[in-house]
C-alpha cells in the first residue's frame, strides 16, 4: 500500500498534472484551428466585449433566464464550482504536500471551512446524480459517461472527507483520493469536465453572435 | 418514456425518402457532411453540453408537454448525438424520425440559448440535422413543395413572372379608386429602398401589398417594387436545409436590389426572411455584412413615425398585445423599436409574460407551419403555453409583425378558443393614418 501511496504521490501526481495542463492546451490549440479552418463564416463575428458581458451576466448567480428559472440547480451549480475550486487549491493539506515537495506555499483556507466546504461539495455531488436518475429530463439524456465524471468528482471530495476525519484506513482512503483527483484530472480534457475549457468560448461566440449581429441580449 | 418512434406521423416525403436509404448510404453522407461542411461549433456543442436539463424550461413544446423527449437536449440526443454515436451508419427510419423532430418539432427560434449556461446553440445543430435528411432526400412533403418553387421560379408560392406585376397592377388599380395619385413603382432605378415582400403576399394576402403602397404614398417616400424575379425575400430553402437553393434566392435578392441601384431593402413584416436575407444567406455567400442594407419593416415604420411622416387620425382604442417574432427580436433586437411603434398606434398595450427576447415562439416559424396538415396539431398543441400566455392578457387584439407568427397564433387563437384577433403593424397604420387623398 505504500509503494502504490508512493506511485501516487510521485509518478501518477507528474503524470495526472502533465496530462491535465498538456492535454487541455492541446484540446484548445486544436479547437482553435479547426474553428479557423472550418468556421471562417462565424469566427469573424467574435467579438470580446459583447462576449464579456453576456459572461458578466452568466457569471453572476441569477443574472441569466436560464439561472432564474432554474433556482434549484443554480444555487447548487454556483456553490458546486466554487467550492471545488477553493477547497482543492487553498486546503492546508495540500499546500503543505506542495511545500514538502517543491517548497511552494500560500495562505490556507482554516481547516474547518475547508472541511465543510468539501463536505458542501459531496453533498452537491448527491444532488446532481439524483437529478440525473430522478428528474426525468435529465435522466432522458443522461449516460454513463454522466454518471461516472460525477462520481468522479464526488469520490474525490468524499475520501478526502474521510481522509481527513480519520475514518477506514487513513493510508488507503488517502491513496484512494489521490488516485481519484488524479482520474479526475487527467479526465478534464477528454471528457464533458472539457467544459472548464470551452465554456467561456462557446458562451463567448454565441455572446458575439447575439450582441453584434442580432443585437439581442443572450442572457 | 416516450420517444419520437412513439409519435411518428405519416409524411409522404419523409416516407418515400427513407424508402430509398440504405444505412450505408447514409453512413456516407453523414460522414461527408460532419467532414466537409460541420467544424469546431458542433464538436464544442456536443463534447460540452453537460446534459443538465436546463433547457428544458426554454422550449414551448415541452412547456406545453411536460415530456422530457421534448426538451432542446433531448431532441439533440435522440438526432444528433445518436447519429454521432452510431458513425452515422443507423436503419433508414432513424433519418424518418430525426427529421420529423428536426423540421417539426423544433422552430429554431434559439431560446434555449437563453437557457444554456454553456451557449450551446441547439438551432444551428437541429440545422445540420435538416441538411443531412435534405441531402439524404427526406424532407416532409408540404416544404419540399415550396423549395422546389424556389428552385424552378425563385419564390416560395409557384407563381409565376407575368403573375408578379399582374398582380402589383391589379392593386395599384384597386388603391387608385381610394388613393388617386397612388402608384406601385416598379424597377424604379435610383429609388431609395426596394420593398420586397414573401411569396404568400401575391398569392393570398394582397391586402398588405396594397395597404403597403397606400402607407408609402402617404409617407411620401421614394419606393420601388422589382419588376422580375428576385422580388421573393422569403426562404423555404433555408429551412429544408438545401444551402444552394437557399443561396440562389438569396442572392437574386439582393442583385435585384443592385440591379435597381436603391440604397436599401425594406422587407415587409415576415420573420423567417428577415433571418434568411440577415443572418444565413449573407455569410453563406461570403458576405461578412450586406451587399445592400436590410431592413426590416417594424424598423422602416419607427423610422417613419420618427420623422412624423405617418399622421393618425386617431389611436386604436381596443387594448392590445405585442408578440415579438424569434427572427426579428433575438434575431436582431427590435424589440423596443417595435415596443415604440405599438405604442404610438395604440392607447392600451398589455404585454406579454415572458417578453422581448425571452419570448416563446409561436410554433410556426423554422418551416415547421410549411410542413403542412400532417403536423398542424402537433404544433398547435405544441404551443399551448403561448395559448395561456395570451389568455392571460385578456385582450382581443394580438400585434404580430411576422407572417408565420400570424399562423401560428391564428391556429392556436382558434383551437383554444381565445376570441382574439391576430393584425399586422401595416393593418393598424393602414387603418389609423390621415389618408391624404380620401376624399
Amino acid at each position: 500500500m505504500h509503494a502504490l501511496y508512493d506511485l501516487a504521490v510521485g509518478p501518477l501526481a507528474w503524470l495526472a498534472f502533465a496530462v491535465f495542463i498538456l492535454g487541455s492546451v492541446y484540446r484548445l490549440l486544436s479547437m482553435r484551428a479547426l474553428a479557423f479552418k472550418k468556421d471562417g463564416a462565424f469566427v469573424a463575428y467574435i467579438s470580446w466585449p459583447h462576449a464579456i458581458k453576456s459572461l458578466a451576466h452568466w457569471f453572476t448567480p441569477f443574472g441569466a433566464l436560464g439561472w432564474k428559472e432554474n433556482p434549484g440547480v443554480t444555487a447548487a451549480t454556483f456553490i458546486f464550482h466554487i467550492c471545488l475550486f477553493l477547497v482543492p487549491l487553498f486546503l492546508m493539506g495540500h499546500i503543505v504536500l506542495f511545500d514538502t515537495f517543491r517548497g511552494w506555499s500560500w495562505p490556507a483556507l482554516p481547516d474547518g471551512a475547508a472541511d465543510t466546504l468539501a463536505i458542501v461539495v459531496v453533498v452537491i455531488c448527491a444532488y446532481f446524480l439524483w437529478r440525473r436518475v430522478s428528474v426525468p429530463e435529465v435522466r432522458f439524456v443522461t449516460g454513463p459517461q454522466d454518471i461516472l465524471v460525477v462520481s468522479l468528482v464526488g469520490l474525490t471530495f468524499l475520501t478526502g472527507v474521510l481522509a481527513y476525519h480519520r475514518i477506514g484506513d487513513n493510508l488507503l482512503v488517502t491513496t484512494l483520493h489521490i488516485l481519484c483527483g488524479e482520474a479526475m484530472l487527467i479526465a478534464i480534457p477528454f471528457t464533458r469536465l472539457s467544459h472548464m475549457l470551452f465554456a467561456v468560448f462557446s458562451r463567448g461566440y454565441i455572446a458575439s453572435e447575439f450582441g453584434s449581429v442580432r443585437h439581442a441580449k443572450d442572457w | 418514456m416516450s420517444t419520437i418512434a412513439d409519435r411518428l406521423i405519416e409524411d409522404t416525403g419523409l416516407r418515400r425518402g427513407v424508402s430509398r436509404l440504405t444505412p450505408e448510404k447514409i453512413e456516407k453522407v453523414f460522414k461527408e457532411l460532419v467532414a466537409g461542411e460541420c467544424g469546431a461549433r458542433l464538436k464544442t456543442y456536443v463534447e460540452t453540453c453537460v446534459r443538465c436539463g436546463m433547457c428544458a424550461k426554454a422550449c414551448h413544446y415541452y412547456m406545453s408537454h411536460k415530456d422530457p423527449s421534448y426538451t432542446p437536449v433531448a431532441k439533440v440526443s435522440q438526432t444528433m448525438w445518436r447519429l454521432l454515436a452510431a458513425g452515422g451508419r443507423v436503419d433508414p427510419q432513424v433519418i424518418y424520425e430525426c427529421a420529423q423532430i428536426a423540421y417539426t418539432e423544433c422552430n429554431l427560434c434559439r431560446r434555449c440559448i437563453h437557457y444554456c449556461p454553456l451557449g450551446i446553440d441547439t438551432g444551428y445543430i437541429i440545422s445540420v440535422v435538416r441538411r443531412l435528411c435534405h441531402k439524404l432526400g427526406c424532407t416532409p412533403q408540404y416544404i419540399q413543395d415550396t423549395a422546389h418553387s424556389h428552385s424552378a421560379t425563385l419564390n416560395q408560392m409557384w407563381v409565376k413572372d407575368d403573375e408578379w406585376p399582374d398582380t402589383l397592377q391589379w392593386q395599384e388599380d384597386e388603391a387608385r379608386e381610394e388613393f388617386p395619385g397612388l402608384r406601385i413603382p416598379l424597377d424604379v432605378e435610383g429609388a431609395d429602398f426596394m420593398y420586397s415582400v414573401i411569396a404568400p403576399e401575391p398569392k393570398f394576402r394582397t391586402q398588405l401589398i396594397y395597404q403597403a403602397a397606400a402607407i408609402f404614398n402617404a409617407a411620401g417616400v421614394s419606393w420601388t417594387m422589382p419588376a422580375t424575379p428576385g422580388w421573393d425575400n422569403s426562404n423555404m430553402a433555408m429551412f429544408t436545409g438545401d444551402s444552394e437553393i437557399m443561396s440562389r434566392v438569396e442572392r437574386a435578392h439582393y442583385e435585384t436590389a443592385q440591379r435597381l441601384r436603391v440604397k436599401r431593402i425594406v422587407m415587409g413584416e415576415c420573420g423567417h426572411a428577415f433571418r434568411a436575407v440577415y443572418d444565413v444567406a449573407n455569410r453563406w455567400l461570403g458576405w461578412k455584412w450586406h451587399p445592400v442594407p436590410v431592413v426590416h419593416s417594424v424598423e422602416f415604420f419607427w423610422e417613419l413615425i420618427q420623422q412624423g411622416r405617418i399622421k393618425l387620425t386617431h389611436k386604436y382604442a381596443d387594448p392590445v398585445t405585442i408578440h415579438d417574432p424569434c427572427n426579428i427580436i433575438r434575431g436582431r433586437g427590435l424589440m423596443d423599436k417595435l415596443r415604440e411603434v405599438v405604442h404610438f398606434l395604440c392607447e392600451n398595450v398589455v404585454e406579454m409574460s415572458p417578453n422581448r427576447e425571452h419570448n416563446y415562439c409561436c410554433c410556426a416559424g423554422g418551416g415547421v407551419i410549411n410542413c403542412g396538415p400532417p403536423f398542424k396539431n402537433v404544433r398547435i398543441v405544441g404551443n399551448s403555453i403561448k395559448a395561456e400566455q395570451l389568455k392571460a392578457t385578456g385582450v382581443h387584439t394580438l400585434v404580430a409583425p411576422c407572417h408565420n407568427c400570424h399562423g401560428g397564433l391564428e391556429d392556436i387563437i382558434s383551437k383554444f378558443g381565445l376570441g382574439m384577433h391576430t393584425k399586422f403593424l401595416g393593418d393598424l397604420i393602414y387603418e389609423l393614418m390621415e389618408k391624404p387623398e380620401a376624399e
